[in-house]
Parts: C-alpha cells; structure tokens; sequence
C-alpha cells in the first residue's frame, strides 16, 4: 500500500515537472505556426535583412530592429557586464557577513522591481538627463542601454558571484602561499577559473536585456531605423510587438508573429551557449 | 647549529577553545623537523600560523612569541612579504588549472620576473630540485591538472622552492599518495635540507623516522617531547610518545 503511494506521487509529480516542457512546446508551436507561413510567403532573405517595415503595404524587414535589439544588448552588457561583476567580486571576497547579508537582499528587490517602473525613473530621470547634457531627444541607445544596465544587473551578479565561490579554496590558498596579494590571487586566479560561469552570467543577462519590453518601449524612441549614434532612438524587436500587436490585422499580425520567430531564434542561441557551450569548455 | 625558528609559549585559540597551550620550540636551519600527533594536537596550527594562513580563519586568536633568525617579524613583515620567505606544500596537491610552466613561474612571475630565460632556468631548477624534471620535461606546455597526484604534489613543492625561500612547511604532503610517489617526494626533501630549512607534519611515523633529523611530538595542543630522531625514536623518555610511535593509538 505504502509502495503504490510512493509510486503515485512519483508519477504525479513526473506529470507537473513534464508539463512546463508541454508550455514550452506550446509556445514554440504557437509562435511557429502563426509565424512562419509569412517567412514562406515573402521571403527569409526580405523580413531578416530587409530594412523597410510597413506591414500595411507588404513591407516586413525587420533589420533594423535585429540591429537595435543588439545594439541595446551589448551596451547593456558595457554597462552592466563590470559593475555586475565587480560587485560579484566584492560580494563573495570582500564583503563581510554583515554587508552580504544587506547586498544580497538588496539584489533580489532590484531583481523584483517590476520593468515598468524602470522605464518610468528612465523617462523621469535618465531621458531628460541625456537630452539636456547629451543631446537630442534624450529617448536613445545609451538611455536604454543605462536602464537595461541596470536591470540585468541581478542576473549577472548572482551567477558570477556562484561561479567565484566554486573556485576552490584550495585555488587560493596555493596562490596565497606562493606569496600573492589578494588581489593578485582574484585576478590572476579566481576570475579564470570562474570565467565560464562568469561569461554564463553575462549571456543570460544578455537574454534578458533582449527580452525586455516595456522598459525598452518607454524609453528607446521606438523609430523604425538603424541608430548611427549613441543618441538615436531605436525600436527593438520587443517593442516592435508590443507598440503594433493590438491593432494589426492580417498579414500585418502575421509579421509580429515573425518577429516574435526571430526573437525566439535569438534567446534560445544565447541560452545554448549560456547552457552547454560554456560546460563543455569547463569539462576539458 | 643555528636555530631558524624560535617558538615561546605559543598559545592559539579557535572561538575561545584552546588549540595550542604553550608551545616553546627551537626548529634548527637545515633540518628536516617531524611534525608528528595524532589529529586535534594543534601541529597543523602550527604551520598555519607559521606562514600566516590562519589570518583568513574568523575567530583565532595568537599569544606568544615567533621568532625567525631570531627576529619577530609580526609587525615588520606583512603576510605576503613573509610568505615569500616561508614556502608551503599542503595536504591536498591542487596545482592551479595552468600548464606545468605556469604553476612554477606564477609565484616569480608575481615578483616581477618577466625574462624568458630567466624563468626558463627557475622552472627547469625548481623542477629537477623537486625530483619530477624527467617526467615532465618533454610537456612543460600541457595543463598540470593531468598529471598523476604524486606528480602534482611534486609540482606544487617545486613551485614553492621557485620562490626560493628559506622554509619550507609542508602540511602531511604525502598523506594521499602512493609509496612510490612518497618515497620520490622523501628523496627530494633529503637533498633540500642542504639549502632550505624544512618543517614536515605529519601522521605517519616511520616516515618521521626515516627521514627527520628532529622529531616533536603533539598532544592535544602541547608539546610532549622533542628532541633527536633517533634519541626519540629508540629511547622516548615520556610514556605517551612511546605509545604514539609504537602505535598504541593514534
């Protein structure tokens, strides 16, 4: 009686971790099946490099968009890639109990602040700071680039602070008996040893910034072409979604769903590489 | 004989529980002194405050004197300098996840010692001091993570002699290998004592014996006896470490 409990819950529980895949699937089958018909009918090579979107007239090049959307990743990652793991660094070196127990509550709020109040200290704050000390319209790359900084922050932080701390102590040990300093011995070698875990961070952070929407919409300007300067506004795949899904018909909905497919295509590289192309080097 | 270390009345305690309670000893220059006790008697405490280890450890707190050449450097050396001086090789051979060449050259290389060549002839001494030249001589480049344990723990002594310091501690370094390995590891130590002078800790007696010039005994934070090998091992004058060296417990 007490086995076919057991065997009971087992199976119950097998059934509710396997349905999160059965989501998954969903989603992609989803996204695939409304999103791919309009890859067929006009063309990969037109929506993936083409520059001109006017879904309403036949137009559904989303390239500057995929641009943008790296654009805002990548300074995201400028912003937030040494902050995050200097803070990680101090975290698990330097800081004491005290101050740990104070950062590490700390990081999981700013993890759970919701994104649209981000976007609204960006559009109160940030915004007006770049227009009247940078330039333009203020609505830019680096604005965005700041806020996703910061917002991915959580993400990079904590995976390269667990990354640091499985180091070894005997890494640092041996490096502290031959003589070096702390800090020699963090950077010489506690960060490699930790440097896949570290580039895991700042992948996954990189998924995140990509992924995020309505921070990005309050604050990029959201115009349909290719920044050529840190001040340009910017619209990124997210957005391009979010601003046009509620009123777009027909082929033009068709297009967001091919965005949504390009989008898709994009976390799931960074995630591979996150997951299995940084465990593999680990392993050799 | 020149006395190179000078313990007076060292007392250590780990959150007020007393691991050390008074231990006064003369360690002589180019010596190899045993280190031997069962676990708890405070010998590897010894070593840790000896090359300052124990600094990164919460809650220990030191008294007493520890004298080197003589000299208290407590307050005129700073850890990193003093640990330049006293080398350690510890329990566990972790070489750090470089090449062969690069375990050896980090520690010259963090003084400053950026000539080729230099460091070609430190790695090379440093590699046939510590008895492992031959094996490794054909893959200075391949990760030392791959060699053998008896390997690595050669590895790490060389790397600690391409300091050259003046002492040498090492914290049961043979507690993992093999006899073969062991006896290679005791072969390098025997031809060091000429230049270094050498602390070994550890469990196994005979290894004390064979190849000690010193020996102390520990027991539960004190010192018990210490004195000539030999003398200690044939003629123990307290009870206790007879019964330790002819295995009673241990």
């Amino acid at each position: 009686m007490a086995f076919n409990k057991e065997k009971f819950i087992k199976y119950i529980l097998t059934v509710f971790a396997l349905s999160s895949l059965f989501f998954l699937f969903l989603i992609f089958a989803f996204i695939l099946i409304e999103g791919l018909p309009l890859f067929l009918k006009v063309g990969f090579k037109n929506i993936i490099f083409g520059f001109k979107w006017a879904p309403t007239k036949g137009s559904f090049g989303i390239f500057p968009m995929i641009v943008s959307s790296f654009l805002v990743t990548f300074g995201a990652l400028i912003v937030g890639g040494p902050l995050g793991l200097s803070c990680a660094v101090y975290l698990a070196e330097y800081s004491g109990k005290r101050m740990k127990m104070l950062l590490k509550p700390a990081l999981e709020l700013l993890a759970g602040i919701p994104s649209v109040v981000y976007g609204f200290l960006g559009v109160i704050y940030i915004v007006p700071l770049v227009r009247n000390y940078l330039g333009g319209s203020g609505f830019s790359l680096i604005s965005t680039s700041v806020i996703l900084g910061v917002m991915i922050l959580p993400t990079i932080i904590s995976i390269s602070f667990d990354a640091i701390m499985s180091v070894p102590r005997t890494y640092r040990e041996g490096s502290l008996a031959m003589g070096a300093t702390k800090w020699q011995t963090i950077y010489k070698v506690v960060i490699p040893s930790a440097r896949s875990g570290i580039m895991a961070g700042f992948i996954l952070g990189m998924g995140r910034a990509i992924g995020e929407t309505m921070a990005v919409i309050m604050i990029a300007g959201n115009a349909l072409k290719i920044p050529t300067s840190l001040l340009d506004p910017l619209r990124t795949l997210t957005g391009n979604i979010a601003l046009e899904l509620a009123y777009a018909t027909g082929d033009h909905r068709l297009g967001l769903f091919s965005t949504g497919v390009v989008l898709l295509v994009i976390i799931m590289a960074l995630n591979y590489i996150a997951n299995f192309g940084i465990k593999k080097k680990r392993l050799k | 004989m020149d006395v190179k270390i000078r313990l007076e009345n060292l007392k250590a305690s780990y959150n007020e529980q007393e691991v050390l309670k008074g231990i006064t000893i003369d360690v002589y220059k180019n010596m190899i002194t045993g280190f031997m006790g069962p676990s708890g008697s405070g010998k590897s405490t010894i070593i840790s405050i000896l090359n300052r280890m124990m600094e990164f450890e919460d809650g220990i707190r030191i008294e007493g004197k520890i004298l080197f050449d003589g000299f208290d450097l407590t307050k005129t050396i700073s850890s990193v300098e003093l640990r330049k001086r006293v080398g350690t090789v510890f329990a566990v051979p972790i070489p750090l996840p470089r090449s062969i060449y690069e375990n050896i050259a980090y520690g010259p290389r963090l003084n400053r010692i950026n000539d080729r060549e230099k460091l070609d002839q430190i790695v090379i001494n440093s590699l046939k001091n510590a008895f492992l030249w031959d094996e490794v001589k054909d893959r200075l480049n391949t990760s030392a993570l791959k060699l053998s344990g008896g390997q690595q723990q050669r590895l790490c002594l060389a790397r600690t002699l391409a300091l050259h310091p003046e002492i040498i501690l090492l914290d049961e370094p043979c507690s993992g290998l093999d006899p073969i390995s062991t006896a290679k590891i005791e072969d390098a130590l025997s031809e060091l004592k000429k230049d270094y002078t050498i602390i070994l800790v550890s469990n196994n007696t005979k290894q004390i014996a064979r190849i000690s010039d010193y020996s102390a005994f520990f027991y539960m934070g004190e010192l018990i006896e210490y004195g000539n090998t030999e003398d200690l091992f044939t003629n123990p004058r307290i009870k206790k470490t007879d019964d330790y060296i002819s295995g009673k417990f241990g």
